[in-house]
């Protein structure tokens, strides 16, 4: 029976890195019910195909070459499932054909990066949260449902070097719904929909002494209640605010992360506190940090000048969609068609879709050119940003005959270079 | 007919199938609203009903689920079905209003789609 040791998981941004495969099973051990997913046999797009025609890999490619040398404003949107050495290769494409780089975070994290251009980002890895948090705050996340071993490993169960375990770590969950992550917390604390911004704002006075001129009640949480978590965050000896989509997805979007992050900043006078987002593809980070390093800017970033610029307002997958604002779309590692609004996906249903994926999924349905892919971390391998930032490389452990996104995206780009001239 | 706030997310269901969209059990983790108990005796629902889901930005008949939510609140999971009815303006950040939508909730006879109707439809 050969097992492999240390497998890294490429589902989640916690990106667990200590799993055992057993070869001959073809089943993975110690990951959660998402890992263990990943990890299981599941259908997948059997060849390359052309308007539903299987072909070969070179001649699909070559289609889609053409789409996109011919499009005068290709959007190419996806990257949060793919390695950065894939991302690179797509960032390069979207300059040499003027088009459109995004990816998934426009529609996760990405308001929280517009946070940090204004304000900075007081953070730290998942190994100091471990080691060192003593109160552990998840806002708007819900990591039993979304990244289920964070806690094990990192935030709330975990055993640190000086916070040692559950007891000397205390828990809170902020969230509009008692979520199966509230249900572990020490304290709950439940506020109405859109109100993480007024929540924060009354933190802030409170922290700052003017717990005064707060009313009795914000965003549906007494005030009592609020001046037990201030009290909690300032006893703390190192804290940790990890928040999650119903921060950037609910009204307010990047000023509430903008509002935290100031809360942050005001703790820091006394106390040692970090923020970090909980983030959800596995490489959703080398998505935004390979353009980052490649041409300046995490996403929604236009090449049709000649040079990157960067406006999510224009430049998103969304807003490009929602304006018709681009005449074909490389997608890859990604299924804007059931994640989109419907009136982006009406837009995305108009044009010719490639499509670079291992699984057949919505967007499969709409795509004139469907490229199948090999599985970053199990068929292929390749380096990974975990949620903080942090690299670690993807293993290899079953052969396979489909192409990784990288060699598919290095011949996508050879044969775009020679029509383009 | 109730108002209520809508909201979407995760699940591990959903998380669990989402490379698996063409299948039943994706089907089976996204088609469906959670409501209160309180909503859902006050629309006179049993589990497997179906309900359609209006809001500003377009409607879809899912089924309802009781969970454990405050009153007035409701979730649908991410994924194609949530879509249909979330606010597209991203008010310059590019990001759609995926949670906090006024959504009004009635029972009906009508099918769920499939995921593949859904897109059919769009």
């Amino acid at each position: 029976m050969q097992v492999v040791q240390d497998v890294v998981c490429t589902f989640c941004g916690s990106v667990c890195d200590d799993g055992e495969f057993d070869v001959e099973k073809k089943k993975v051990k110690k990951f959660c019910r998402l890992g263990s997913s990943k990890f299981s046999e599941k259908e997948r797009i059997k060849a390359p195909m052309v308007d539903g025609k299987e072909v070969s890999y070179e001649t699909a490619i070559e289609k889609a070459a053409e789409i996109l040398a011919n499009a005068k404003r290709p959007l190419l949107y996806g990257w949060a499932s793919t390695a950065n050495e894939a991302i690179r290769l797509g960032v390069i494409l979207a300059e040499k054909l003027g088009g459109v780089y995004d990816q998934c975070a426009s529609v996760c994290h990405a308001p929280g990066t517009l946070a940090v251009i204004e304000e900075g980002l007081p953070g730290a890895t998942l190994g100091s949260i471990k080691n060192r948090a003593d109160v552990v705050i998840f806002w708007g996340a819900n990591p039993a449902e979304a990244h289920p071993r964070h806690g094990l490993r990192y935030s709330i169960s975990a055993k640190g070097l000086l916070v040692k375990d559950r007891k000397q770590r205390k828990v809170v969950v902020v969230d509009v719904r008692p979520t199966k992550t509230a249900k572990m917390a020490d304290l709950f604390v439940q506020i109405k929909p859109g109100y993480d911004y007024a929540v924060i704002s009354a933190l802030r006075a409170i922290i700052s002494g003017n717990a005064d001129v707060l009313p009795s009640e914000v965003g549906g949480v007494p005030k009592e209640k609020l001046i037990e978590l201030a009290e909690l965050m300032k006893s703390a000896r190192y804290g940790a605010i990890l928040y999650g989509l119903g921060v950037t997805q609910s009204r307010g979007r990047d000023r509430n992360i903008e509002n935290a992050i100031k809360l942050i900043q005001l703790l820091n006078r006394t106390n040692r506190w970090v923020i970090w987002p909980m983030r959800g593809h596995y490489n959703v980070v080398g998505a935004g940090e390979v353009p980052a390093w490649e041409a300046g800017y995490q996403y929604a970033i236009d090449f049709s000048r000649g040079y990157p610029r960067f406006s999510p307002a224009e430049f998103s997958a969304v807003e490009v969609l929602k304006r018709k604002d681009c005449d074909a779309a490389l997608i890859v590692a990604s299924d804007p068609a059931a994640h989109f609004p419907a009136v982006a996906v009406k837009h995305l249903k108009q044009i010719p879709v490639i499509q670079i994926d291992p699984f057949p999924n919505m967007t499969t349905l709409l795509a004139k050119v469907v490229i199948p892919s090999a599985v970053y971390g199990i068929e292929a391998e390749g380096t990974a940003y975990r949620m903080d930032g942090i690299p670690l490389r993807l293993k290899k452990i079953l052969e396979t005959n489909y192409w990784t996104d990288e060699k598919i995206l290095e011949e996508l780009l050879k044969r775009v270079e020679k029509l383009k001239g | 007919m109730i108002v209520v706030e809508l909201i979407s997310g995760r699940t591990l269901d959903q998380g669990a199938t989402v490379e698996e969209k063409l299948s039943e059990e994706y089907f089976r983790a996204v088609n469906y609203v959670g409501l209160s108990e309180e909503d859902f005796k006050s629309l006179g629902l049993k589990e497997g009903d179906a309900v359609r889901v209006s809001t500003d930005f377009g409607e879809v008949v899912v089924f309802a689920k009781k969970g454990e939510l405050p009153k007035g609140m409701a979730f649908i999971p991410m994924g194609p079905y949530a879509n249909a009815v979330i606010d597209p303006a991203t008010d310059g950040t590019g990001m759609p209003q995926f949670k906090g939508v006024k959504a009004k909730i009635e029972k009906t006879d009508e099918k769920v789609k499939t995921v593949k109707e859904l897109l059919e439809a769009i």
